[in-house]
């Protein structure tokens, strides 16, 4: 295999690995810090337990997140040193200033919350956790404006061979990075609400801890309600600046072959690559893609045949990928809502209990395909228009890759089972007494 | 330029900076297996950097940004060119990381056998490797004019590079020993402190061996030579190394701390200095080296990130001080019972 594949797999498997802990890490630490402010304010030692409890998840989570975290900054130089050199004089100014301005903050403090508990006052003890909360934000604000400058490059300049920075403010201020962040970090979000709730409902449905997982379920409710709903939003949002910046993306999530008005919007469809059609086309509406991506039943929507086949995203990954997030992000709200009808009488309500509970994985599913469709689709670039995912590769030999692409695979996947094995365990003991 | 000056010094005070607090993590996890005999030992050394040593990695992730952002040529071909050895250091950090959190998780001997190996392995490797590629860096690396690699990971063990080696694991060993002092009371502490008292010797021979051989094997005196001031700093670190000893006859194990801090930032000072201005430099032909000159960012992405700088890393420090003051006093069987010790 050659390098480029086998850089392409290891890099798929350390940021999918990396971002099955960042979003609850983003999520949890709102959470853990709304109950402990809840405690200061209140006193209320049921508040405590909470913060206490899930604070311990958190700490399991975000201890994979960090380590798993310098993997993706050593890789860009590791394995796309092209990549680096061509890119460094922008993207490397940004993953610099998350490390200075966010990281710093976040793992600095992570020791004080952990150990501080009796060294400082328990306002100042919340306060830690709140700027816990906020740095990761701002690491998530600097992390997608990188990725959102390799979605749809801008204020630069080529010369020397390589992108230049003329227009920080431009960099800063991408439309592209700024959907990305309010439709990123409000799936995280999600995914946390979901998490505790589906953990709450375990013990509801054990009838143990009532008080202290109703009030728990009641907290996550309002924060995945909120969020799922707003998700959604900045999502159509998403897609109509994606028409705009890349096409070839939108042509691919949505199997759209031929350059039409009144675009049809598939339900369902299996894409024929070879062919250019789509072998199975299920639930077509007539002028939905159009609507939905310009807001017009009659507008143009530009097909994949628009496209030079070596030009185009690989189809069916990107489809199926959008779809499957889709549909997952139609139900967050859709079970929220119920939620919300059922908040007073969550004990009585097994049924809706066990679906919650069965409800974590999916989250997580639809976050992960998010990133595929944002990755795969963009597709043959890794800076869109600007430098194709072949030329980026370091010049390394394939067998290095290799041995490092396995050995990830087993470290990570031994890392995975002990972290979600010791995170399960102390989900399922409760609460200390 | 100015610029790519002071971005050059910058870079190598950051790298500095990690040596020198992550340096002790290092070293006691390297101590870890000969000075934790009983659990509470053990646990005790883990609580003594409990609350620091995620901070302190944040100086990794940094210095290698700030390659990254001001040099990016470096880090693309530095980071390619040390593809196996690097690898080795982030599956070392990886399980040193997760290894603090996990060990305490599961009450069965067996299963923090596993961790304890882990947080051996895991802060073994990265002071020997991390000396090793920089007495590399010091020597010059196989790069051609298209900075491909032409070598294996075996072209980096080399007599000096692995000297390099061990040089770092000497440094991170007196230093990480002081910080237990530090942290310890009775019979650890006395052991820590006899530790670092029978180290000590070993540590300054393997200085003097190689200031010596990296006149044989660099060109790092070169700049020393053009300018003789710059022996100062040499004079400096051979002066903190010797203060170490001092203080530890007094048994003020803070300040032979801080001397052992001085001594690290200025060994990695001595090969920043003679490196200047490369900053990767090639043993094939000294035009196909990388310098602050050849390799840097563009000046508007220098200009923003020295403000950056400029503004966060007073404020980084501040709060890190801060850290560190919260936590100074003795690691103590009382807070072991503590429930979110590790």
């Amino acid at each position: 295999m050659d390098v480029v594949l086998l850089s392409r797999l290891q890099f798929a498997t350390a940021t999918m690995f990396h971002f099955l802990f960042v979003p609850l890490t983003l999520g949890l630490s709102v959470l853990v810090a709304f109950m402990e402010t809840k405690y200061v304010r209140t006193g209320d030692e049921t508040y405590l337990r909470m913060t206490k409890f899930w604070g311990k998840l958190f700490l399991i989570n975000f201890a994979v997140g960090v380590v798993t975290g310098i993997t993706l900054e050593f890789q860009f130089g590791t394995n796309w040193s092209r990549y680096s050199a061509f890119v460094g004089d922008i993207f490397g100014s940004l993953l610099a200033i998350e490390a200075t301005a966010a990281f710093f903050l976040e793992s600095t403090l992570i020791g004080v919350w952990i150990f501080g508990w009796n060294k400082i006052s328990k306002k100042a003890h919340a306060i830690v956790m709140w700027l816990i909360a906020g740095a990761g934000t701002m690491s998530a604000v600097w992390i997608l404006m990188a990725n959102g400058w390799m979605q749809h490059p801008v204020g630069f300049t080529i010369r020397n061979g390589r992108a230049e920075l003329v227009d920080f403010a431009a960099v800063v201020f991408n439309k592209f990075a700024i959907l990305e962040f309010f439709h990123t970090v409000p799936a995280a979000y999600i995914l946390s609400a979901f998490f505790v709730m589906g953990i709450s409902a375990y013990h509801l449905l054990k009838k143990q801890h009532i008080d202290f997982f109703t009030k728990s379920f009641r907290i996550a409710l309002v924060f995945g309600l909120i969020f799922s709903i707003f998700t959604a939003i900045t999502g159509d949002m998403h897609g109509v600046h994606v028409t705009e910046t890349q096409p070839a993306k939108l042509a691919a999530m949505e199997a759209h072959w031929e350059t039409t008005t009144r675009a049809p919007l598939h339900l369902f469809a299996v894409p024929d690559e070879k062919n250019e059609r789509n072998s199975v086309e299920i639930g077509s509406i007539p002028g939905l893609l159009s609507f939905l991506t310009r807001h017009d039943f009659n507008a143009e929507v530009r097909g994949l045949k628009d496209f030079p086949k070596d030009e185009r995203p690989p189809v069916l990954l990107s489809f199926f990928s959008f779809r499957i997030m889709v549909a997952l992000g139609a139900l967050f709200p859709l079970l929220t809502i119920i939620g919300w009808f059922k908040r007073n009488r969550l004990v009585e309500s097994p049924g809706y209990l066990k679906i919650m509970l069965w409800s974590i994985p999916l989250p997580y599913i639809a976050i992960e395909l998010g990133w595929v469709l944002a990755e795969v689709g963009r597709q043959p670039w890794i800076v869109y228009g600007l430098m194709k995912t072949s030329d980026a590769a370091s010049p390394v030999a394939s067998s290095q890759v290799l041995i490092s692409l396995i050995a990830f695979i087993l470290v990570y996947s031994l890392l995975g089972a002990v972290g979600f094995y010791l995170i399960a365990k102390n989900a399922r003991q409760g609460p200390a007494h | 330029m100015v610029l790519q000056t002071i971005w050059f010094f910058l870079w190598g005070l950051l790298w500095a900076l990690f040596f020198m607090t992550d340096g002790f993590d290092f070293g006691i996890g390297t101590l870890y297996p000969f000075l934790g005999k009983t659990d509470q030992d053990k646990r005790i050394m883990i609580n003594s950097l409990g609350p620091l040593w995620d901070g302190n990695e944040v100086w990794l992730i940094t210095a290698a940004g700030v390659t990254f952002a001001a040099f990016p040529t470096v880090y693309a071909v530095m980071f390619s060119s040390l593809y196996s050895v690097l690898m080795l250091i982030l599956f070392a950090l990886i399980l040193r990381g997760v290894s603090f959190e996990f060990r305490g998780k599961v009450d069965d001997p067996r299963w923090r056998k596993i961790w304890d190996t882990c947080i051996f392995i895991g802060s073994f490797t990265p002071a020997l490797l991390f000396g090793v590629v920089f007495a590399n860096i010091f020597k010059g690396i196989p790069i051609d004019h298209n900075g491909i690699y032409h070598g294996t990971l075996f072209t980096l063990l080399n007599p000096y590079g692995l000297l390099g080696g061990v040089l770092f694991v000497m440094l991170f060993l007196v230093h990480g020993a002081l910080w237990l002092a530090i942290k310890t009371e009775g019979d650890l502490h006395e052991r820590a402190a006899s530790v670092a008292n029978k180290l000590w010797p070993v540590l300054l021979w393997v200085v003097v061996i190689f200031l010596i051989a990296s006149r044989f094997f660099t060109h790092l005196y070169d700049n020393y030579l053009a300018h003789p001031a710059l022996f100062l700093v040499i004079l400096i670190t051979v002066f903190a190394l010797l203060s170490i000893k001092f203080f530890l006859a007094k048994r003020a194990f803070f300040r032979a701390w801080f001397a052992s801090a001085l001594t690290i930032v200025g060994s990695t000072f001595f090969g920043i200095v003679g490196l200047y201005p490369n900053l990767f430099p090639s043993s094939l032909n000294p035009k196909y080296s990388l310098t602050a000159q050849n390799a840097s960012s563009s000046p508007l992405t220098l200009k923003i990130m020295l403000i950056v700088v400029i503004i966060f890393l007073p404020i980084v420090i501040g709060y890190q001080i801060w850290t560190y003051n919260l936590f100074k006093g003795k690691v103590t069987k009382e807070d072991l019972a503590y429930e979110e010790a590790y």
